[in-house]
């Protein structure tokens, strides 16, 4: 039987989770905006701190999770202790997606997109990438958007733009995308319009 | 009885048994991930397991519900009910989280974090760092024109809105104007059709591109919406009879604004009246700073 020393999950539980979760507002709100929400003391070697921070917020037994990366077993049983989330085989059975490495990314029409009459029936995208910058990179517009922002993300390919702008074609179906990189995250709702 | 220094008080202990805030965490995090829906959807109403609170439907339950999984230890929170701090509603409901989260309080509009409010915007204008959140009785604008759920969520799908515009018409026709003036529908960055809640029209204009995020929240219907900051809302009209809000004939008997929402209030049993702002801060702020009393332009 192996055994994996579990890491901690937050200290207080009730206002880390609030405050990680008005980051994450603030970010989903203001679709480039870069907030850092505080991580927890420990985290699993695969997770970045961002990442970490916002499983412990969202996630629990009612989130199917579809967890993709390499060495992901620690992350697991981190989750699978702290949050309580169940594990699913395919993307599209998830309410959230997290995924380390952008290099285990599926096509994005393989996650739920939802239906045009419940379009919240969708994933959640959590992707881990090299790094975010705001106000260069792609250029952004939409809702939450004062005219235009920009952000930078290292690491992802240029198909994944063409696919995540397929998908939110079918607006009010469509994905969004949590972006974390080391302890800062940034989020795309499907309203946002990216040009490069 | 607990004497309560509500309106103002600092932190007080939270009330012993209860979670921070009133609700549970997991109930916070399915509202938060609604919330989170809710804004990636602009305008779209998302089904949430409201829960019972400790008061009854119909007095801002969804607010509540949505206020206390926001909510957090450094957040300044106003209430509203009809754009006053002291009325019934806003007292029960500061007083009720001043005992479950013990947050800072208070009156004025421009030192709040989050704002929650029965029927009104509030006259100042808000700012990209607050959050305003709104009790709605009933989310959805085509409910009194097709009764079916399943119905209204095919039109909701199909942007087939005709109804509504044949029911705006069809007050045309009969009295010269579109006769609704509160809950007054409006169109959410091109795309659905939203109950701005009980708001007098008069609002509707200041939910436009506000820099500020709103949070709906409807407890007895289960529902959660959203409009993100800078989200351009259209008031439904026609090119012929395009949207206009109506400009009350007075000013504010108090602080002389005649740019404010006014109540009307019966002095005497002979006719006498007195128009005030509705905006209770907004008003006093007005003669804090030394505004013009003007009580003869109330007549």
């Amino acid at each position: 039987m192996s055994q994996i020393a579990l890491k901690a999950g937050f200290d207080d539980s009730v206002h880390d989770s609030q405050r990680v979760f008005r980051a994450l507002l603030d970010a989903m709100s203001r679709p480039g905006r870069i907030v850092t929400p505080s991580p927890p003391p420990e985290l699993p070697a695969a997770l970045h701190p961002a990442t970490a921070a916002v499983c412990l917020a969202l996630l629990d037994f009612e989130t199917p999770l579809w967890l993709a990366g390499p060495d992901i077993a620690e992350t697991r049983a981190w989750l699978a202790f702290h949050a309580g989330c169940p594990f699913v085989a395919t993307p599209e059975q998830a309410a959230f997606a997290l995924v380390t490495d952008v290099a285990a990314l599926p096509a994005l029409g393989d996650f739920a997109l939802g239906s045009d009459e419940m379009p919240e029936r969708s994933t959640t995208l959590l992707l881990q990438v090299g790094r975010l910058v705001a106000g260069q990179g792609q250029r952004l517009s939409g809702p939450g958007i004062d005219g235009t922002a920009w952000l930078d993300v290292d690491g992802v390919t240029a198909s994944f733009w063409t696919e995540r702008a397929a998908a939110c074609a079918l607006f009010p179906r469509g994905l969004d995308v949590i972006f974390t990189a080391g302890p800062a995250l940034a989020a795309l709702p499907r309203t946002t319009q990216v040009e490069d | 009885m607990t004497q309560l220094d509500e309106g103002s008080g600092p932190a007080e202990v939270g009330v012993a048994g209860y979670n921070f805030a009133y609700l549970d965490e997991q109930t916070k995090r399915m509202i938060r991930r609604t919330i989170l829906k809710a804004v990636a959807i602009p305008g779209y109403q998302v089904a949430f397991g409201s829960r019972e609170m400790p008061l009854a439907y119909g007095w801002g339950t969804g607010g509540m519900q949505i206020t206390a999984a926001i909510v957090g230890a450094d957040d300044t929170l106003k209430v509203i009910d009809q754009g006053a701090d002291d009325t019934t509603n806003a007292v029960s409901i500061r007083r009720f989280f001043n005992r479950t989260a013990g947050v800072a309080m208070t009156e004025r509009t421009v030192d709040a974090s989050v704002i929650q409010t029965r029927h009104r915007i509030p006259e100042t204008p808000l700012r990209d760092d607050q959050i305003l959140v709104y009790q709605v009785p009933m989310p959805e604008p085509l409910r009194y024109l097709e009764p079916r759920e399943t119905e209204t969520q095919k039109m909701h799908a199909l942007s087939e809105y005709g109804v509504m515009h044949v029911k705006l018409y069809e007050d045309i026709a009969r009295h010269g104007r579109i006769t609704t003036s509160y809950d007054y529908p409006v169109l959410v960055n091109g795309r659905y059709v939203m109950a701005p809640s009980p708001i007098p029209k008069f609002d509707n204009p200041k939910m436009d591109r506000m820099p500020a995020l709103q949070l709906f929240g409807a407890g007895r219907e289960k529902r959660i919406y959203a409009v993100p900051p800078y989200t351009p809302v259209k008031s439904l009209d026609f090119e012929d009879h395009p949207f206009s809000i109506d400009r009350q004939p007075h000013s504010c008997g108090l602080c002389g604004s005649n740019e404010s929402f006014l109540d009307e209030i019966v002095t005497d049993d002979a006719g006498g009246r007195l128009y005030v702002c509705s905006d209770t801060d907004y008003c006093r702020e007005r003669r804090e700073a030394g505004d013009v009393m003007n009580r003869s332009a109330a007549e």
